[in-house]
């Protein structure tokens, strides 16, 4: 499906190595009414440099796979199968003690809530030095000096004096960029980032995205980002990923797939959106909801909230190769015209 | 300004004599800190009218005082100075059985759909808490629950639910029905689809609407999600520590801003738009909003605005009227837009002003 010339701009070209690569991974929980499914058969790849959204409703599964690749899931209580495969090694195999090498120096995380990840006790700066002394051998001094300058590096004014405040004497957005400090000062080859700009006002959002975006490209970090706005990722992103269900639904580039979504749910999100209706008209919505992950339908899970579902979308319905580097699970998609963001 | 009624501009036949729902004059709120005896200045001096029937859409940051500016609209807050009339009347003046008849007029949804909702009741019990309140008959009470519910697009079957067992949407639509009841005049929407995933928002938005129509509701709606308050809105206020920035049709406020406040926070809002149609050039704001205990002398925006001069650190800007109906606080905004950036804005004009 790949002989055209790739037309894409991603940093580290689509001919390299996936750096991450996501084959079958099924999640599910153990809760005292049996085993609750999370997610089925995610399938997707990260390669260097490349900015991936994944999009979806509450629910859907995003957190929990971007959670599942750091093994942050309480091991006693979720079931994984399928590879994790970064760099060619398989996360979900990987002893512990290793896990915690790979965990802030290959691939680091950052949250909605910094300050569930912050610690009050400590000032930011000692905790980034902290990061930073956990995976490299140095002095307290160099760590300090690594962590001021991290501090600078995410825009932060007077990095030296901000060193020693406490998290809670900063405000949302400057605990956000302490948090991307924090993650990025082993220079990870993967930054996931879990709805980071949700809680923040959007002037505020507006400096974080351009951050995170400017880092990437100047380091080659890659980035999975977990949101539920489309306007982020149509900013940051390279690719677009929607999650239904805990499915992967589709994948793509991330304009052809806001010119011309090929999953019948990544077009209902899309024209949802109050922005790109005509004001005041009535805004198309996406009737229903998601089903229980208890009482999951065979086949399509999207079928029942679906305006293109017909006979044959009860048969199962893999990922199928729909353009150059797309993936669409629905049967129906090579046929379908769906609306997207600029219809 | 309160009388933004009385200029004598040419208008259509339709809007020529726009009764007002809700006043507010010279509207100031203040809270005291708990611990360190300092003053918040959630409200400091606001003056618009909100007109029967339309949809006011108010818009702002975190600490703009939009939720405040909600709250003493159905009068929860009381003003520090100033007042709010309703229809005329100030609900500060009634008597306490006066004002408790009144203020079933005045109705606010609040953004967690669980606020107003006890888990222990039914929701048809929810529903109709609001008309038991009211002092309305049991008949009465059941009848106009049931209606509302069916209203709202919530399946009878519904009523014999509690809370737990309904979406987040579902929920909103339990809280509409609640003061749909009670046939308000005004309802205040407080980031009221904030809680709720993309693909139910435009339901309840919808909803709104399609209620506005059939019951003449006059809307202020407050949210900080600009892509909402411009499809819902009539007109829109445009709220900034404490301060209106701009206000005027909603059309204009987004397509042609006065204020260099709006036309950042615009160009702020991310568009789910493909990169070969993004056109407009990002107006990035530097810094965070200053703290409403203590506001910046002059213009409140100053110390975060690309255009700002030394005037604006020594005058508050006036209200002015700009366009027909369209108000905006800048001293160098003209009816063609917010003034350009200033080249000269160096960081020592920078240091200058947050010392």
């Amino acid at each position: 499906m790949n002989d055209q010339p790739s037309t894409s701009s991603f940093d580290g070209g689509i001919a390299s190595a996936p750096l991450l690569d996501v084959r079958g991974l099924s999640l599910a929980f153990a809760t005292a009414d049996g085993e609750l499914p999370v997610t089925r058969d995610v399938t997707f790849s990260v390669h260097p440099g490349e900015r991936v959204g994944i999009v979806g409703e509450s629910g859907c599964g995003k957190t929990v796979t971007g959670l599942a690749i750091l093994r942050l899931l309480p091991q006693q209580s979720t079931r994984l199968t399928g590879e994790i495969r970064f760099e060619g090694q398989d996360l979900a195999k990987l002893p512990a003690r290793r896990m915690r090498e790979v965990r802030g120096r290959d691939i680091a995380m950052i949250f909605q809530e910094p300050m569930s990840a912050l610690d009050p006790v400590f000032t930011v700066g000692e905790q980034i030095s902290e990061a930073y002394r956990t995976h490299n051998r140095v002095s307290r001094r160099e760590a300090r000096e690594r962590a001021i300058a991290a501090l600078a590096d995410v825009g932060i004014p007077a990095p030296a004096r901000r060193y020693d405040e406490y998290p809670h004497q900063l405000s949302g957005g400057m605990r956000q960029r302490v948090m991307i400090a924090m993650a990025l000062i082993c220079e990870p080859k993967l930054l996931i980032a879990d709805e980071p700009t949700t809680a923040l006002d959007v002037t505020i959002q507006a400096q974080i995205i351009d951050l995170l975006r400017a880092l990437s490209e100047r380091t080659g970090t890659a980035l999975i980002f977990i949101t539920h706005d489309l306007g982020v990722v149509a900013e940051i992103c390279t690719r677009l990923i929607t999650m239904y269900a805990g499915e992967v639904v589709e994948d793509a580039p991330v304009d052809p797939a806001l010119i011309r979504p090929r999953h019948p749910y990544t077009s209902g999100l899309l024209r949802s959106l109050p922005g790109l209706a005509q004001r005041r008209a009535h805004l198309p919505s996406i009737p229903g909801r998601v089903p229980s992950p208890l009482a999951m339908p065979a086949g399509c899970r999207f079928r029942s909230r679906c305006p293109q579902a017909m006979d044959g979308c009860e048969r199962p319905q893999p990922l199928l190769p729909v353009a150059p580097e797309r993936v669409a699970r629905c049967w129906r998609a090579p046929e379908l015209t769906l609306p997207g963001a600029v219809s | 300004m309160g009388n933004t009624m009385t200029s004598e501009r040419p208008r259509t036949a339709a809007d020529s004599q726009p009764r007002t729902i809700v006043t507010a004059e010279g509207l100031t709120i203040h809270f005291p800190t708990r611990d360190s005896g300092e003053t918040v200045k959630a409200i400091d001096g606001v003056d618009f009218a909100v007109r029967a029937g339309e949809t006011f859409g108010v818009i702002g940051e975190s600490g703009s005082g939009k939720t405040t500016l909600g709250r003493a609209l159905v009068s929860l807050i009381s003003p520090t100075n100033g007042r709010i009339l309703h229809d005329g009347v100030d609900p500060a003046q009634l008597g306490r059985s006066a004002f408790r008849h009144h203020r079933r007029d005045y109705q606010i949804v609040f953004q967690d759909p669980n606020a107003a909702l006890d888990p222990r009741m039914t929701i048809l019990h929810s529903i109709m808490e609001p008309l038991e309140i009211a002092g309305e008959a049991a008949a009465v009470r059941r009848e106009r629950a049931v209606e509302a519910l069916a209203r709202v697009g919530l399946a009878p079957e519904t009523a014999k639910r509690y809370p737990h067992q309904l979406s987040g949407g579902q929920k909103q639509r339990v809280n509409i029905a609640r003061v749909l009841t009670l046939r308000p005049k005004l309802i205040v929407c407080d980031e009221v689809v904030a809680a709720l995933d993309v693909s139910i928002r435009g339901d309840i938005l919808n909803l709104f609407a399609d209620l506005q129509r059939e019951f003449g509701l006059t809307y202020v709606f407050i949210t900080h999600d600009i892509s909402v308050v411009s499809h819902i809105s009539d007109r829109i206020a445009v709220t900034y520590l404490g301060k209106f920035m701009e206000l005027g049709p909603a059309e204009a406020v987004i397509e042609r801003p006065l204020h260099p406040y709006t036309r950042a926070l615009l160009s702020a809002e991310p568009v789910p738009l493909p990169s070969s149609m993004r056109t407009e050039r990002r107006i990035m704001l530097e810094g965070e909003i200053p703290s409403p205990i203590s506001p910046p002398s002059g213009c409140r925006f100053r110390t975060r605005c690309p255009s700002v001069q030394p005037r604006c650190a020594e005058e508050e800007p006036a209200w002015r009227e700009l366009q027909a109906d369209h108000w905006v606080a800048c001293h160098f905004a003209t009816p063609a837009g917010p003034p350009p950036p200033n080249p000269r804005r160096t960081d020592e004009l920078a240091q200058q002003q947050a010392g």
